[in-house]
């Protein structure tokens, strides 16, 4: 792909002698919606720790924007505009929702100890701008101005799902990785999520990653998908060229199961 | 354990006694941004109290500095020690760190006890009282105000540490450090920040410490020490700045204010501090509501 923002290549990653990830070639475009999907144990979040720096691959490189990943540590790599959500839920406990999303502006600003201490005009500055860039992202997401000051691990499922994206969003990031964005949410929160992951790439211009379970969703948004099975990338296209793939309905979907999954 | 004879708890009541109190106060401020707000075991922190009281006992009674002047010397060294021992071990996961700290506080007591500049196991004797602008800091009532205004002082910097950009660090990197991580937040950085923070503290108290008292003697900073200021900020609630203030006077004054009941005193003590423990394990000041 010639407009590759994120590329991976040969990327080989094991634990105490099994493989997780096999020679593994991925391609993200800028401003692109793509999908991982694969079955579960196929390595697909050990694909998202590896972009992020939590897991160090053994072989292979990572390329993002011009910069080599793999030497970096994960909160270097968030610097670099990678911004990431968590299978499970990860928000800061006992802290408001305001103060979790504020978490993404940490790595866009630099005020210190001293300009804390003596409120330098820099840091005032600084402050009112995490706030108010943690305020847009909270808008821009859907959560109503009431629900900022409440714990955030208080709030409705999918609500503290979508303050989770907020947070990545405030990080300013070029490339978003969502790890099953749409587990544990209603049918209706599936489409409000659709939703939110285009205006995203079109207002934002942020391109999305996705890891996810749910087909029919991501057939819908995806223009590129990509499939792992047990660590390896079998099959890559666009959500008609997957539907129709042998390989992955073999793999991935079940022989006999493979006419009702790919049922949309 | 808590034999008040050897610990530096002056026996004499009123202002003075207040003294020790707001001293263990400014001390538990700053090892409540170590364990309290970044969530860090700190097991040696009398070290850095020792640094900052041998800082200004050896400048000035060796060397003939004035007292001010030694402060930033005491503040550089605690921070050069906070580097030493923080930065190779906030690297790891924070357990270590409770060994290392432990260690780090008995190797400066043990050396403290055993080098001729720190006058050996006598310590050292006749610091100079300190001026300001004319008046002579000297009495009990002067040492209580001036340690009153420094307790201000802390309070006010534990307060917007907490409130910026540097305190919510703290508390994402204490609730879940990949989360935090995954924020962009150099989590060692962090943390480093946090240690050498409760390092100044530390140091400035250890400084005011020596020429309130004029004497300084290793046993003045031992695990027990240490120990007390953690109890300080674990018993009146990690993190919250009335409940720390509140616990260090309680380590200081409930042995004392106990005294009428002879030899049973400690023992009611440390039952009351079981009690506290047990049925409020975050501290005895409320947890906030939102």
């Amino acid at each position: 792909m010639a407009d590759a923002l994120l590329t991976l290549r040969a990327v080989t990653l094991g634990f105490a002698g099994n493989t997780v990830l096999q020679a593994v070639n991925f391609d993200v475009a800028a401003g692109s919606i793509s999908s991982l999907i694969g079955p579960n144990g196929a390595g697909k979040t050990s694909l998202f720790n590896c972009i992020t720096g939590f897991y160090k691959p053994q072989q292979g490189r990572i390329d993002f924007a011009g910069t080599a990943l793999l030497p970096l540590k994960p909160f270097q790599v968030t610097r670099t505009g990678i911004a990431r959500t968590f299978q499970n839920l990860r928000l800061f406990r006992q802290m408001s929702v305001l103060e979790n999303v504020m978490s993404g502006q940490h790595c866009r600003t630099r005020s210190g100890a001293l300009g804390a201490i003596l409120h330098l005009p820099s840091q005032q500055r600084e402050e009112r701008q995490i706030r108010d860039r943690a305020a847009e992202c909270l808008r821009f997401v859907g959560i109503a101005e009431e629900e900022w000051p409440r714990e955030a691990t208080t709030l409705a499922y999918g609500h503290q799902r979508r303050v989770e994206i907020a947070r990545a969003l405030a990080t300013e990031p070029k490339l978003l990785l969502l790890d099953e964005p749409a587990a544990g949410l209603t049918k209706g929160e599936k489409q409000e999520l659709i939703a939110l992951i285009a205006r995203i790439r079109d207002e934002r211009q942020v391109a999305v990653l996705l890891i996810e379970h749910d087909t029919g969703l991501v057939m819908t948004i995806s223009e590129r998908v990509s499939v792992l099975d047990h660590g390896l990338m079998i099959a890559e296209g666009t959500p008609k060229e997957i539907q129709s793939n042998p390989r992955v309905i073999e793999a991935y979907l079940g022989v006999e199961d493979a006419e009702a999954a790919l049922a949309l | 354990m808590f034999d008040s004879s050897r610990t530096f708890t002056i026996q004499v009541p009123n202002l003075a006694q207040r003294c020790p109190a707001l001293l263990y106060a400014i001390l538990a401020l700053g090892l409540n941004v170590v364990v309290g707000y970044a969530g860090l075991l700190d097991l040696g922190y009398a070290a850095f109290f020792a640094v900052g009281a041998y800082s200004v006992g050896i400048l000035t009674t060796e060397f003939g500095w004035n007292f001010w002047a030694t402060i930033p010397v005491a503040v550089a060294a605690a921070v050069l020690a906070g580097v030493i021992i923080g930065g190779p071990t906030l690297r790891l996961r924070s357990d270590y760190l409770a060994i290392v700290t432990l260690g780090f506080g008995e190797i400066v007591r043990i050396s403290a006890r055993n080098l001729q500049i720190t006058g050996a196991a006598s310590g050292i004797t006749g610091i100079d009282q300190p001026w300001l602008f004319g008046w002579h800091i000297a009495s009990p009532t002067d040492f209580y105000y001036v340690f009153l205004v420094l307790t201000i002082i802390a309070i006010l910097v534990s307060v917007r540490l907490a409130n910026s950009r540097l305190g919510r660090a703290w508390l994402y990197v204490r609730h879940d450090e990949d989360a935090a991580e995954a924020m962009g937040i150099n989590r060692v950085r962090v943390k480093l920040a946090a240690y050498i923070i409760g390092a100044i503290y530390g140091s400035i108290g250890g400084a005011f410490f020596a020429v309130n008292f004029t004497a300084i003697s290793p046993e003045s900073f031992s695990f027990r020490q240490s120990t007390l200021f953690l109890m300080a900020v674990i018993l009146g609630g990690m993190g919250k700045i009335p409940g720390v203030i509140l616990g260090a006077f309680i380590v200081v004054l409930a042995p004392e204010l106990l005294r009428d009941l002879g030899s049973l005193r400690l023992l009611i003590f440390a039952v009351g501090l079981l009690l506290i423990m047990l049925f409020r394990p975050s501290g005895i000041w409320p947890v906030r509501s939102r």
